[in-house]
């Protein structure tokens, strides 16, 4: 099962690659991974979507609170939450299609930011399910290039 | 007044309360060592970088107190590691400084460069590259402070040349604090109240206990627990020493080479208080046959150890000694009688002792190993610190030595160095040289750091080397014997040094020992005085570690010690 995890670290030299070892070195998925840092400079935030049993994402959260650079982690999937993901996508778009592609992007309030003569570049802005959608929505057209910021997250005030 | 970064990273350390350090100099170090030689520092120079870090290991189990190591960049990083990664699977304090290349060279390939803090990332609890020589003094308290809270563990700190050279105002830190990191010690007290009416209802219980209650002293607490609610204790390898060998509520230890007795118990216990351990594979063996029928109590100050591999019912989370002071309390709150069904479970485990204990077959033509450790446990009352390598050694020590205090066994449990114990012992003896030091070698094992009888020339340093000689890499033969067809694949080490020359060569004592009359009056003269030495015993070549559950197996599978033949004297047996 997809979990989203956000921590907040110390943003110091180091951080990023020991969170990202300890993935690697006990065999946990990232399905992707976002940092930058937060109004605090010294503070980062991380959304990390992996995938496993709720046994896994137990000891992932487990292991990433036991480093010494994590401040606070939350399996933000247990609760209420907001999730956005940007994605930059160029599609085909020869004459006869170039209306297709508008239309899609129009359905899906995505902005054209670059037009060539065999495509068009869109950037769309979502939560998981409405950039999935939209991908499957440009499949049939022709996908040249695809690039995800992958998910950032945010809880509601509710849940916090 | 500004001061050179050798300089602070030198009074830090002496700040921190150090008297002891091991290690190796090297061209990016020299300034650090030039500051070395006019401090009150006691600088061991190992023949070897392994060495230094295990002897800091060494040291730290021994005393409690953070064990410090320095090498030098790239070769002398790399030679760290084994020694780094042993510490923190038996989270051992130690602080490990490393040279670097020059800050304006790193990243290039410089001479004798490497990426240390790369390299020992998933193996530190946590590590340093020093950027600027006015972080030095608040990065070594730092790294003093993670190295002995929370779960111990090993911190790396590496020091560019310019970082060392440089010159920076000392400006002192007073305390450390880290927002991000503050381990809980007390337990949540709705917890201790489910563990509570769980041991007051608990018709069989077992408390299986580990290294966490050495390292957080918590042995006298354990010990009351125990007596008060008449509760058989077993013990993992690192937790031997944290209840008394010799206790009648003592089982022996359990696990892949566990007593009969403990692995029979935990199989049957109904409840199951797991106190600063985490469930090892060898341990557990065939995890669904372990205390299957037990409800699980798990006291650990590292959550993450939690649930891992067996799900606790009531975990605990805090430090050993807090929580189970916690516990005590509460237990007096609640005015109890023990359940009636008690005396019949420990008559239960009476009766699987009597059926199978420890045991060997006992030879009066050729040395059992085991009869070896039995002569050293009762030559020194069990008040010796006993290091071990891996392998058959260590179990027969394990087995064979009752270890009735806390910090006395100093083994490799979790990483399994071979080659860890002899300069562990050598810094075991400078932590407590009140103590007699023996460390229970193997012949293989004592090849992988037999370049140390060097410092214990030098140094003086009385530690007594005893291999348990069977010409074999031991362990690894008895699973191709009970396991692969006897098909013995490289690992007959015949071909060996003579010992006694070699040690010799060094300027150590040594002994050749034949004979199983001789082991007595061999090791009486041996272990008590002021010199080093190394004890070369032929043991049986063959002779096996038993019990064995083989792995992946349950206790029912166990590989029993066949009874001892009549007529002879039964010189084993041990409660446990």
């Amino acid at each position: 099962m997809r979990h989203t995890i956000s921590l907040l670290v110390e943003n110091r030299f180091g951080a990023l690659s020991r969170i990202s070892g300890l993935f690697s070195a006990r065999g946990y998925n990232i399905e992707s991974l976002t940092v930058a840092p937060t109004v605090d400079p010294t503070v980062s935030r991380m959304t990390i979507v992996t995938n496993g049993d709720d046994k896994v994402v137990e000891q992932i959260v487990k292991q990433l609170n036991k480093q010494v650079d994590v401040i606070k982690v939350w399996n933000v999937s247990e609760r209420e939450y907001i999730g956005r993901e940007l994605i930059l996508v160029r599609v085909s778009s020869s004459e006869k299609r170039r209306d297709e592609v508008l239309r899609v992007a129009q359905v899906f309030g995505a902005k054209v930011i670059d037009v060539g003569t065999e495509t068009v570049a869109l950037e769309m802005m979502g939560d998981e399910q409405e950039v999935e959608n939209f991908i499957n929505a440009l499949k049939p057209l022709g996908i040249k290039e695809l690039i995800r910021t992958g998910l950032v997250a945010m809880l509601k005030e509710q849940s916090k | 007044m500004e001061k050179f970064g050798a300089e602070i990273l030198i009074e830090t350390l002496l700040e921190e309360g150090v008297e002891v350090m091991f290690g190796y100099p090297g061209g990016v170090l020299l300034h650090i060592f030039d500051v070395l030689f006019d401090s009150p520092i006691n600088f061991i120079l190992t023949r070897h970088e392994q060495a230094a870090v295990h002897a800091a290991d060494g040291y730290a189990r021994a005393t409690g107190k953070v064990g410090v190591c320095i090498a030098t960049s790239g070769p002398g990083a790399t030679n760290l590691t084994t020694g780094i990664a042993n510490a923190y699977m038996d989270s051992v304090p130690i602080v490990a400084i490393t040279g670097q290349v020059p800050t304006a060279l790193i990243g290039g390939d410089a001479f004798q460069e490497a990426d240390a803090v790369g390299i020992t990332r998933s193996i530190t609890k946590y590590n340093y590259l020093v950027k600027e020589p006015k972080d030095l003094h608040r990065i070594v308290k730092e790294a003093f402070y993670i190295a002995s809270t929370g779960r111990p563990g090993p911190v790396l700190i590496d020091i560019p040349k310019d970082v060392s050279s440089g010159k920076a105002v000392l400006e002192k830190v007073d305390k450390v604090k880290l927002r991000s990191y503050n381990p809980v010690l007390k337990g949540n007290p709705k917890q201790i109240e489910r563990a509570v009416s769980a041991i007051i209802k608990a018709e069989k219980p077992v408390i299986y206990a580990g290294g966490g209650v050495i390292i957080s002293g918590a042995d006298k607490e354990l010990r009351e627990l125990a007596e008060q609610e008449q509760i058989p204790v077993t013990l993992t390898l690192m937790g031997l020493g944290a209840f008394p060998g010799t206790h009648p509520l003592f089982m022996g230890m359990l696990g892949m080479h566990g007593t009969w007795t403990a692995n029979r118990a935990v199989r049957d216990c109904d409840l199951l208080i797991t106190i600063g351990a985490r469930f090892d594979d060898r341990v557990t063996g065939k995890l669904d046959e372990f205390a299957p029928n037990a409800q699980v109590i798990h006291i650990d100050i590292d959550p993450s150890s939690i649930s891992k591999n067996i799900l606790a019912h009531i975990p605990i989370v805090g430090d050993v000694k807090t929580v189970l002071g916690q516990l005590l309390e509460e237990l007096k709150r609640h005015p109890h009688t023990i359940p009636a069904y008690r005396p019949q479970w420990l008559s239960q485990i009476e009766a699987w002792e009597e059926e199978h204990p420890l045991r060997y077959e006992p030879s009066k033509k050729i040395i059992k190993p085991q009869l070896v450790v039995e002569m050293i446990y009762k030559l020194t009352k069990g008040d010796a610190i006993i290091a071990t390598e891996v392998g058959q050694n260590q179990m027969w020590a394990a087995q064979y030595y009752k270890f009735d205090k806390p910090r006395t066994l100093i083994s490799s449990g979790g990483l399994g160095t071979m080659g860890y114990g002899f300069p562990a012992a050598i810094g075991a003896k400078l932590g407590r040289p009140d103590k007699v030091v023996v460390d229970i070698a193997g012949d293989g094992s004592i090849q992988m750091n037999i370049q140390e009888l060097a410092t214990v020339a030098q140094y003086h340093i009385p530690v007594k080397v005893v291999i348990l000689n069977n010409q074999f890499l031991g362990m690894v033969r008895q699973w191709q014997e009970l396991f692969y067809n006897k098909r013995y694949s490289h690992t007959c080490i015949a071909c060996q040094p003579n010992f006694k020359l070699l040690a010799e060569a060094y300027g150590v004592r040594g002994y050749i020992i034949n004979d199983p009359e001789q082991v007595e009056p061999v090791l009486k003269e041996a272990l008590f005085n002021d010199e080093p030495c190394l004890m070369d015993f032929r043991v049986h070549r063959e002779e096996n570690v038993l019990p064995i559950i083989p792995p992946g197996k349950s206790v029912y599978d166990t590989i029993l010690a066949p009874p001892v033949k009549k007529n002879k004297k039964n010189q084993s047996g041990r409660k446990g």
